[in-house]
């Protein structure tokens, strides 16, 4: 093949207006390639998938590797790892870059093994180093800690890419990209894990986890009929409640609300945390909100120490007093 | 016999972790360890499955890899209900990135447990956060795989698997062996973890029978460094840096709720998608 260098995006469309999160990686892609004067290229799985084709070439795929076939009409792990896997070591890009949706966490660590290559997950950055090696920038411990790790010895260099991460670039349709059509190969790997059922779930079991504004209730709201308050609230600001242990414990709210090392980790834009005192059980999976108002009596609780702006004052009492000034404020 | 493996993992307590906050960096050979949660609740997931199939219908292998002090959770395993402990420890295992951890462990199931029909994971461990080991590890032993399990049920010689992933809540099957992960934020309460019975793990401790095995016993070349057989490497690690102007507001409920909404309105309202009025307090009363 030819010597460019290449910088390959897997298209995850499935779910396309919840997840941008393939245009997000196409922007950064393209600030990388510029560094290192390479190609940016998206690779689309699908059945009658040219819409999208057309949507990754107005935000910057400069080529489109396309498979289109009956055949992959649903997403499946096992053929899409294999199908991925064949066009790397046809075409040998530089680096491949994979959004972390759930999908995207099960192909890439099966198409990196299967490549025998690195992969970082859930990356919330990425840069270009002096070698011009790939620098993966990867948080653990719920954001308490970041790594930057590297790729030294085998290609392509392989990361996931947390949604919401990069900015995507505006749509332009005056953009042109190539479209390389792979056809299905003829002997795909027969199908060991058999789909009986896929359907997406109604709008309103929406995650607290990819909520942008979660507000999260703590022993301080004072009663179970006090926190479902907190749903009002959440209602105004198309926000989803979360919980510490205590709470749930207390049955104020089902565990599913639970926030914290053994419950859901949240990395909202806003982050409103009434009465909760600050376990690090709890904050630990929080370290990723962008910014917090915290609420609570106590101002040396450890939550107001990590706040943008902490209120001292009783929880309940705030929820109802920015619950009145929102109805006001909101413009419809 | 159905011969369940549970992979399971040590990790640092998180409300123990000991900073060196002069270098921001966590000093992990100190940190006071734990089972990992969603391994925890795949433990938990093998356990009700045997339950279900009737005495002497399955056989629960608790495995791990990592240092020495990684053997209390596996005695905990084994006083949770595992039928085995085995510890995979070796300082040449050290460093191990997931395609590392999932060659050792394959390793593990390929040689010692030829019979093994069901492997069962956490979906992602509280520490590293990577999800990578479960799907790689089903790669090194070829069997088929189904990840972010909420519900099992065997059927026959299959397993049924239900899952939510990416908003699809999604049925699949595949025939055993098989790899299952189970979703470390599992909505419903089916898989939360029991706990041990008071003095369970003195007692299997006491019975001293978890198995500890080198990168020998497992057959690894005598020159294999898992640090540098990974094809990732760290090259930094940092607390990242906060910098929050952390204002503190008292006084007056309405009246902090207005300096909230005038100072602020405008990164609350972006995130919200809606415009709000700031400084505007015409609705005062």
């Amino acid at each position: 093949m030819s010597a460019e260098k290449q910088i390959w995006v897997w298209a995850d469309y499935r779910n396309y207006f919840q997840s941008r999160v393939t245009l997000q990686i196409l922007a950064r892609a393209s600030v990388l390639a510029e560094k290192t004067n390479a190609a940016v290229c998206a690779v689309v799985f699908g059945d009658k998938v040219d819409a999208y084709v057309k949507e990754y070439i107005a935000h910057g795929a400069q080529k489109v590797y396309v498979t289109d076939d009956p055949s992959l009409k649903t997403y499946n792990v096992a053929s899409y790892a294999f199908l991925l896997t064949s066009l790397v070591r046809r075409f040998a890009p530089e680096t491949l870059l994979i959004g972390a949706t759930r999908f995207g966490q099960e192909i890439a660590p099966r198409a990196a093994k299967q490549l025998d290559t690195g992969l970082t997950a859930d990356c919330i950055d990425l840069d270009i180093d002096d070698a011009g090696q790939l620098v993966q920038v990867a948080p653990s411990f719920g954001g308490n800690l970041i790594a930057k790790i590297i790729t030294p010895h085998t290609r392509p260099q392989m990361a996931t890419i947390r949604p919401g991460t990069f900015q995507e670039r505006p749509h332009d349709d005056d953009a042109q990209g190539e479209v390389i059509t792979v056809p299905l190969p003829e002997t795909m790997p027969s199908p060991r894990v058999r789909c009986l059922k896929s359907e997406l779930r109604p709008a309103r079991a929406r995650k607290i986890e990819t909520a942008d504004i979660v507000i999260t209730g703590g022993r301080g709201m004072g009663s179970k009929g006090k926190f479902k308050k907190l749903f009002d609230l959440a209602d105004l600001l198309h926000a989803e409640v979360g919980a510490t242990r205590p709470v749930v414990y207390a049955d104020w709210v089902s565990s599913e609300a639970l926030v914290g090392q053994a419950g859901k980790h949240i990395k909202p834009k806003v982050l409103f945390s009434f009465g909760v005192s600050g376990a690090i059980q709890h904050t630990a999976a929080l370290a990723d909100a962008r910014f917090i108002v915290a609420v609570n009596k106590n101002p040396n609780a450890t939550m107001m120490k990590l706040a943008d702006v902490a209120l001292v004052a009783d929880a309940n009492q705030v929820c109802s007093g920015i619950i009145r000034a929102l109805k006001q404020r909101i413009r419809d | 016999m159905l011969h369940i493996i549970v992979c399971i993992k040590q990790v640092p307590m998180v409300s123990e972790l000991p900073w060196d906050s002069k270098t921001g960096t966590l000093k992990r050979e100190a940190a006071q360890g734990m089972m990992d949660p969603s391994a925890r609740r795949a433990l938990e997931a093998a356990l009700q499955i045997k339950t279900g199939m009737g005495q002497n219908q399955a056989h629960i292998i608790a495995v791990s890899m990592g240092p020495p002090m990684a053997e209390e959770i596996l005695y905990e395993a084994k006083a949770l209900g595992a039928d085995q402990g085995v510890l995979l420890t070796d300082p040449c295992m050290a460093g191990a990135d997931t395609c590392m951890t999932a060659f050792i462990l394959g390793k593990f199931i390929t040689g010692h447990c030829p019979d093994a029909g069901l492997v069962l994971c956490g979906s992602m461990s509280s520490d590293s956060e990577t999800a990578q080991v479960g799907p790689q590890l089903a790669e090194v032993l070829d069997i088929p795989a189904i990840g972010y399990a909420r519900r099992l049920e065997l059927v026959g010689n299959c397993i049924r698997v239900e899952r939510h992933v990416d908003d699809f809540m999604e049925l699949m099957e595949m025939d055993l062996p098989g790899l299952v992960t189970i979703d470390h934020a599992g909505e419903s309460d089916l898989y939360t973890p029991r706990y041990v019975a008071l003095g369970g793990v003195e007692t299997a401790f006491k019975a001293g029978d978890v198995r500890l095995m080198d990168g020998a016993a497992l057959g690894l070349d005598k020159n294999f460094n898992a640090l540098t057989s990974s094809p990732t490497k760290i090259i930094d690690v940092y607390s990242p840096v906060t910098g929050k102007e952390n204002r503190v507001l008292t006084g007056a409920v309405k009246k902090m709720v207005d300096t909230l909404f005038d100072d602020y309105g405008k990164i609350i309202s972006s995130a919200m998608g809606k415009d709000l009025k700031t400084h505007d307090h015409e609705g005062d009363v």
